[in-house]
Order: C-alpha cells, then structure tokens, then sequence
C-alpha cells in the first residue's frame, strides 16, 4: 500500500499545485466566453505568476512577521490540505491523519493568517478587509462544521478516506436528504471561502467593495505571486473535496497502481468540470450588498442544520 | 416675433439663439439684496467670473466680478456686474443666500484672490497646498506657475471621533482608469458617517489657456475640458462666441449641433449603464453595453470622423460627414433596451440599485444640482428646455424621476437614451452631410447686437423668423413670458455703461451630464480675453458626501459611478 500510496499523494499534491492556476484560467476563459469576450486564454494565471516571481517584493515599512509569513503559510496549510484531502486515492500513507476537522480547521488557519497579514499592514483596507473576511468566516465556520458532523454520522468517523470511501461503496448514501442538504450548504460555503460570486468579486478593481482582495493589496513580486497560487489552491481542494465527498466515483480505494491514473484523471476532470459550472453560473450573477451576505449564510447554516437532523432521522436506506 | 412690449435699450433681438442678457452693474453694498430677489424669483446662480479690467476698460481698471442668473422656460439670462478695488478686492459673501455662490467665492479667492467676506468656510478650494500664498494665477501680472514648493502647513480634514470610527483614506491615484480625487471616508464599522472629496488635483489652467487665442484656436481647448463631452463643451463655447459676434447660426446646423449632443449624450449613458452592472459585479451587461457604446463611437467616427465627435461643432456651424441610419439606430436602441430590462429584471443588481445613496429633492435643489443627478432627485433641470438653441418640440421629453437613489438615476439614464434615439432620427430628417457654417460677425457689444446689419452674413435677423416659424412659441423674450426676466425691480442702471464694454456671449448647453455654461468675452480683435466655464460637476460634487451619509462603504463605487462626475471638467 504505502508505495502507491505515496506516489498517489505526491501525485495528488502535483496536480492540485500545477492545476490550480488553469482551473482559475479556466474558469476565466468560461467567464469571457460566455460575456462575448476573447478572453486572455487559459494559461494566463501561470504566466501572470512567472511574471510576478521575476519581480521584487515590497514590505511596506512597520510590517512584522505576520506580514512577511502570511504567503507562506498560506501555501503551506493549502499543500497539506492538498496531501490530506483523498482527490485520488482513499488508501494513502497519511489517510488516519486526514480528519475532516483538521482540514477544516487548516482552511481556517491559512483565512485567519491573511486576515493578520492584512491587519499587519495597518492600512485602513487592509483592516477593512480583514474585518470583513473574519465575518464571512465566522458565518462560515458554523456550517462547515455542522456539515462534517451531518456526512459524518453515516460513516461512523470524521475520518475523510473514510466518508469518501463509504460513500464509494455504498453511493445511495449519497443521494440521502442529509447528504444533498449537506452538500448544498457545503457548495455555498466554498462559495464565500474562496471569495467568488455572490459574496465578494474576485475581478474587481474597486477597493472598497473587497474582501478578500482588500487584505492581499499590499503584497507585491514573489509574495503575491505565492498568496494568488494558495488563492487558486484553495479553490481546487475545496472543489475537489466537494466532488470526494459528493461524487467519489473513480476514486481509488484499493492498492491497485492501475487505479491510480484513471482516478487522477477523473479528479482532474470532474473539478474541471465543477469549476467551469461555477463560473457559468457566475454570469448570471451579480454581487450581493455586503450586509445580505449574513443571510445567505445563515440559509446555508440551516441547511447544514437540516442535514444534521436529516442524517439522525431519515437514515438514507 | 412681435417686438417686446418692454423692450429696454438692450433688449436684444427675439430669436431662440439670441436670447441675450440683462446686465445690470450694481455696487457692492446692494449686491446681496439683488442676489437675494434674482433667486426669489427663480434664477438660479449658473456662473461667476472674475474680470481684471486695465486701464484702458471703459471705466478704468478694476477686477469685476459678473454673476450670471438663469432661468427658464422662457429663457432669461441676468448678469450682475460687480466692480472692485484692484488692489484690496473684496466682496461681501452670498454662501448664505446660494450654496453655490459660496464655492465660486472660493475658487474667485484662490484664483484672483478676491476676499469674500464672512465666508462661512474660508477654506481653499483650488489652491493646493504646493502653491505658493499670494500667487493668484488669473491675475495679469501673475507670474508663471512656480515649482512645486514645500508644502505649506497642514490642512486636516475634520476628525469625526467616537467609539469605532476609523478613516478610510482613497486616491488620489485610483486603482481603476480613473481621474483622481482624494476621498476620506469616516467610518463606523462598515457605515459612512461623512466623507469629504478633495479635488483639484487635475487643475490644468484651463482658463488661463484660453487668454489671449484666438477663437478658432480655443475651440480644440474647449473640446478638450473633459474628454467625455467634446460636444457639449465645445457647443457651449461656440454658442458664447457667437453671441458675442452677433452671429446667427444656420438652422440646419443648428439641428446638427442639436444631433451630435444626443449622440454624446447616448454613448456616455450607453458606458454607465454598463458600468453601473459591472459595479455589482454582474459583468455580462457591462461586456454587451460596451459592444453596444463600441458601435456608437464608431457611428461618432462616421459622423464626425472622430470617435469621441471632436470636430463637429465649429464656431458659427457644425460639420457633419455621415447622418446616422435610422435602421442602425433603431437596432442599437433595442439593444439598449434588452440590456436594461435584464438589469432591472436581475433580483440582486435590482437590490442593489435601489435604494443605494439617496439624495433627497430638497437636498438637490440647495446644492443647485444639474443634470441627471437632479432629475433623479425630482428637479426639472434641462438646458434643452430652459435655454435652448433650437427648439425640439414635441420629440423632448425629459424624464424625471424622485427616489433620488441609485436606481433613479440609472432609469434616468435609461429613460434618456429612449429619448436622445428618437430625438437622433428626427433631427437627422432631412439634413445633408457638409460643413455649413456662418462667418462669425466682428466683437459687438455684450451679448446683443442693436444694429440689424451687424447680424451673421447668411441670414438677416427678420429672415430667421422664416425657418423659425417651426420654432414655435420659445422664442424665449418675445410674448408674455419675457415680463418673468428681470422682473419690475431691475432699477433704473439697467445696461448702463454695458453697450461700451467688452464683447461678451454665454453658451448655456445640456450636455450628458448636465448643464454647461461658458461665458466668453472678445477683445475688439476677436481674441480671447476671458473665458470661463462651469461644469456641470461644479455643481454636482457636493452631492456626493451627501447622498453618501449612512450609506455602506462598499456602495460607495457604485453611487460613485451613479453620479459619474467629471475631475477634469471641474478642475479645468
């Protein structure tokens, strides 16, 4: 096992790193084409990124290190996600570690660090944006947990390997009430965690009506290069985790090598495919009034509640 | 045109261009009780110019001040003339009687440095804080602008203090393909408490540039004021110029300049229609009303052979190579109207729209608001209506709409653009393709003309009521209406003095954003002497920071957009 098990992470982790940047290029392309523009291609985000390593970062005089680490960090937590997340294989060296909490709570590590790096600056944005993050975020928490113990239950486990490959044995379970409810409150979740539609405007250049944005303003060169590469990482782990945990087909349970590529190559599929699903989507939407975003949530939240019960009293068979 | 039962002296001849003005020289001391019965009875304060008279004016040197009062339909138009010491000019302030009146002293402060006294906020305007004190750069014998020196003291806004409140510091550069501007937010979690805009970091001197061309070289200075409106800038200055030489425009330029106005009026609209959906992040409207602004700029360029229309209107005619097809029109005007439906019929930009940044009616009419800002706050401001230069009859509709907020504005637009098509067909009816233009008469007296053959070369003065017949009753000073002018009160100084002054004119237009008002005077060789031009965005600034108040911050960019105010234009 631990031979392809390994190699499934490394692979894993590879994939996440390299396609991170065209899932958003990606995504863009779908955006413009669909706005009737030519759009910049789906490679433009990597080479947006090479352009920015080539240039000199700037640390705005009276940062500390919340500032200097908050990029690092930010990729950091993501790669860890990234190995711990079952995208290929459920049979992994690391899979007793890959607890749906602690993903989370990685999640929430590398938001609240860029909130600090934003706060760090002691620029009125930088606040701004941090104070609006930490909003989104404790809106979002609750749910995200509730989530867990709702797709949890089922299983008998927090234990991620273990949801995904539950749900790969038995997929009725996944078209249970608890797990459809769970699922629409995790996707609007993602949706606020990664800064899309209708909750912040990831194109936008208006400073003030940022959220995630407003934190990162003062990051320039490599460091921004790495914050928009953990930027676009996060968004294809979460999309990635929605589609283990909704749609785990193809992923590999077993020690069998030959599983191995199909499941990378479905992973890559079905997260392109979600990605470009979202930014069609993004089209026909606009961006809620700030104050409006606590009640999307909180509709989220009741979702996750109702999942929650779902799973205790409409056992899915 | 039956000649004014109460013509005086200086009446000038009826006509729909030649509205002409009253000028009533009044001494400092009265001036705040005239101001006071020209607002009573309707006026409104459009514009404020320094003059600094040498010693070879008629009634030697002296800085005079001119204020104009507008007012209409009927159009009347009142100046009052105001002369000073050169050398301790000074001036009793009207910031009490006109909000107005009090930024025009201030900017008359920084520019020529004429001291309004008891000014409620004596605060520089213009002037930033590099120039040096006492360099008054209107001034004859000001020297040239100076290196940028030292900052002088520090010029703090007001602290809002209390639990929370924080300042929010933007610009002057922008993160967007903006003009700049510096806005200090002072915020209470996410709600404005006040904002104050600090502007003036585009003053190019405008004014200043005009002296001393002649008026064929002020007319690519005109069109360049604020990029976005060529045409009514340069319509506005050409109209001023015109009534100081007496010149009677063509109707069939007229009914030109008349045209290329809608068309600015229509891409501008087009792009903030759009703008103001991307603003919500509902970027697919922006991308099709940008293809649509794209195919009426390149419409301009057939017409004018400029995108932006520079060069269609010219002192004494306009140029016009194409007329816009009415099929094209027409299709653009559907294309407009689907992209409006979908924003309105969108349940979030819907939201967002409505209610955002309400500026209240009574708020407009004190600030003096122009243009669709005050129509969407319930005030009937329209040029096109009070001082027009062609009369449009039943195809002028001017929408107006009360909530005041974001919404009201962007269906102001909307509504605007209906009409602006529709005015593009009709006026585009039987006009033919050609520069047709009246060579402009020599420098007459101040905005009237008292001998019949002094009128522009083409057209006799009588002869204009011929293809005026269809201009129906605004001939704005002949029939009943002209007893609203001045009004009884004027006193007996009426136009005393003022047959022998300097040439003068005032173009008044509704351009895209408002109203615009130049005034002009020509030296006895047709240069240049004084120019001076009011923005519609003069006026409308203020608004901001109110509308603002307990709005969100992140609503900000988009009343921001809703008001699309000019930096250049008020800067000049």
């Amino acid at each position: 096992m631990s031979a392809v098990g390994t190699v499934a992470v490394l692979t894993q982790v590879t994939v996440v790193v390299a396609g991170a940047p065209l899932l958003t290029g990606l995504m863009r392309q779908v955006r413009a084409r669909m706005e009737g523009r030519a759009g910049a291609g789906v490679g433009q985000p990597w080479r947006d990124l090479r352009k920015l390593l080539r240039k000199q970062p700037i640390t705005p005089v009276g940062t500390g290190p919340a500032f200097r680490l908050a990029p690092l960090l930010l990729v950091a937590t993501t790669l860890v996600v990234a190995a711990l997340v079952p995208l290929a294989s459920t049979a992994t060296p690391v899979r007793d570690s890959a607890d749906l909490l602690v993903v989370v709570t990685l999640l929430a590590l590398g938001t609240v660090i860029l909130a600090l790096a934003g706060l760090d600056t002691g620029t009125a944005f930088g606040g701004m944006g941090a104070s609006r993050e930490m909003t989104v975020v404790a809106l979002v928490e609750p749910t995200i947990l509730l989530s867990v113990v709702a797709l949890s239950i089922p299983a008998g486990s927090t234990n991620l390997p273990a949801i995904v490959a539950h749900g790969v044995h038995d997929p009725a379970r996944l078209a249970s009430p608890a797990s459809l409810l769970a699922g629409v409150a995790l996707a609007v979740v993602t949706l606020a965690e990664t800064g899309r539609l209708p909750v912040d405007n990831p194109s936008t250049h208006l400073e003030l009506t940022m959220i995630h944005e407003a934190m990162i303003l003062e990051y320039a060169g490599g460091d921004l290069a790495l914050i928009e590469l953990g930027a676009q990482m996060r968004l294809t782990v979460l999309l990635g985790l929605l589609t283990s945990l909704f749609v785990p087909w193809g992923i590999a349970t077993g020690t069998a090598a030959a599983a191995l590529p199909l499941a990378l190559a479905l992973f890559a599929g079905k997260v392109a495919l979600l990605g470009a699903g979202l930014a069609a989507a993004e089209v026909f939407w606009a961006k809620m009034r700030l104050f409006k975003v606590p009640e999307l949530l909180a509709g989220s939240f009741l979702l996750a509640l109702l999942a929650v019960g779902a799973s205790f009293f409409l056992p899915g068979n | 045109m039956c000649p004014d039962p109460t013509s005086r002296t200086d009446q000038p001849r009826p006509g729909p261009r030649h509205a002409g003005r009253d000028v009533i020289d009044t001494g400092v001391t009265e001036l705040p009780r005239r101001v006071r019965e020209m607002l009573a009875d309707g006026h409104r304060l459009a514009l404020v110019a320094a003059h600094h008279d040498g010693a070879d004016a008629p009634g030697g040197p002296a800085i005079r001040v001119v204020y104009l009062f507008v007012k209409g339909p009927p159009d009347s138009r009142v100046e009052l003339h105001v002369r000073l010491d050169p050398d301790t000019p000074a001036l009793p302030s009207l910031a009490h009687l006109s909000f107005p009146a009090g930024r025009f002293e201030r900017e008359m402060r920084d520019l020529h440095g004429i001291v309004p006294l008891n000014h409620p906020l004596p605060r520089r305007l213009v002037r930033h804080p590099h120039w040096p004190r006492g360099w008054y750069p209107m001034r004859p014998d000001a020297s040239p602008p100076p290196p940028f020196a030292e900052p002088e003291g520090p010029f703090p806004f007001l602290t809002v203090e209390g639990d929370g409140v924080y300042e929010i510091p933007v610009g002057p550069v922008h993160a967007g393909l903006i003009e700049p501007g510096h806005f200090r937010f002072s915020v209470v979690g996410e709600t404005i408490l006040k904002l104050k805009a600090r502007l003036w970091f585009v003053h190019k001197g405008i004014e200043k540039l005009f002296e001393q061309r002649d008026v064929a070289q002020g007319l690519p200075l005109a069109e360049r004021i604020s990029g976005d409106t060529a045409v009514g800038h340069a319509l506005a200055y050409c109209l001023a110029v015109e009534e100081a030489t007496a010149t009677t425009v063509p109707e069939p330029a007229r009914r030109a300049r008349a045209l290329l106005l809608e068309l600015e009026r229509l891409h501008n609209h087009v792009a903030d229609l759009g703008a103001l959906c991307n603003d919500v992040g509902h970027g697919i409207l922006n991308a099709q009303a940008q293809r649509v602004r794209e195919q009426l700029l390149r419409l301009n360029q057939e017409v004018t052979g400029h995108r932006l229309l520079r060069g269609g209107v010219i002192p004494g005619g306009a140029a016009v190579r194409a007329l816009p097809d009415p099929a094209r029109i027409r299709a653009i005007g559907d294309d407009i109207r689907d992209i409006v439906a979908l924003a309105l019929g969108h349940s979030t930009v819907r939201d967002r729209f409505t209610g955002a940044a309400r500026l209240d009616s009574r708020a407009a009419r004190d600030l003096g608001c122009l243009g669709y800002v005050a129509r969407a706050s319930g005030v009937r401001v329209d040029a096109r209506q009070a001082h027009p230069f062609l009369d449009y009859g039943d195809a002028l509709t001017v929408p107006v709409h009360t909530s005041g907020d974001v919404l009201a504005r962007f269906l102001i637009r909307a509504e605007e653009i209906d009409v602006s098509l529709a005015l593009v067909e009709k006026l585009a009816e039987g006009l033919t393709p050609g520069v047709t233009r009246a060579e402009l008469g020599p420098a007459s007296g101040p905005g009237r003309d008292d001998i019949p053959g002094r009128a522009g070369p083409l057209l006799e003065p009588g002869s204009e009521a011929d293809p005026g017949s269809d201009l129906g009753p605004t001939g704005p000073l002949s029939g009943p209406g002209s007893g609203v002018g001045p009004g009884p009160d004027v006193g007996p100084d009426v136009g005393i003095g003022s047959g022998t002054g300097p040439a003068s004119g005032v173009g008044i237009v509704e351009g895209w954003r408002g109203t615009i008002t130049t005034r002009v005077e020509l030296a006895p060789d047709r240069a240049l002497a004084r120019v001076k031009v009011v923005d519609p965005s003069f006026f409308n600034w203020p608004a901001l920071p109110i509308a603002l108040a307990d709005t969100i911050v992140p609503d900000f960019p988009l009343t921001n957009k809703s008001f699309n105010l000019s930096y250049a234009g008020n800067d000049l």
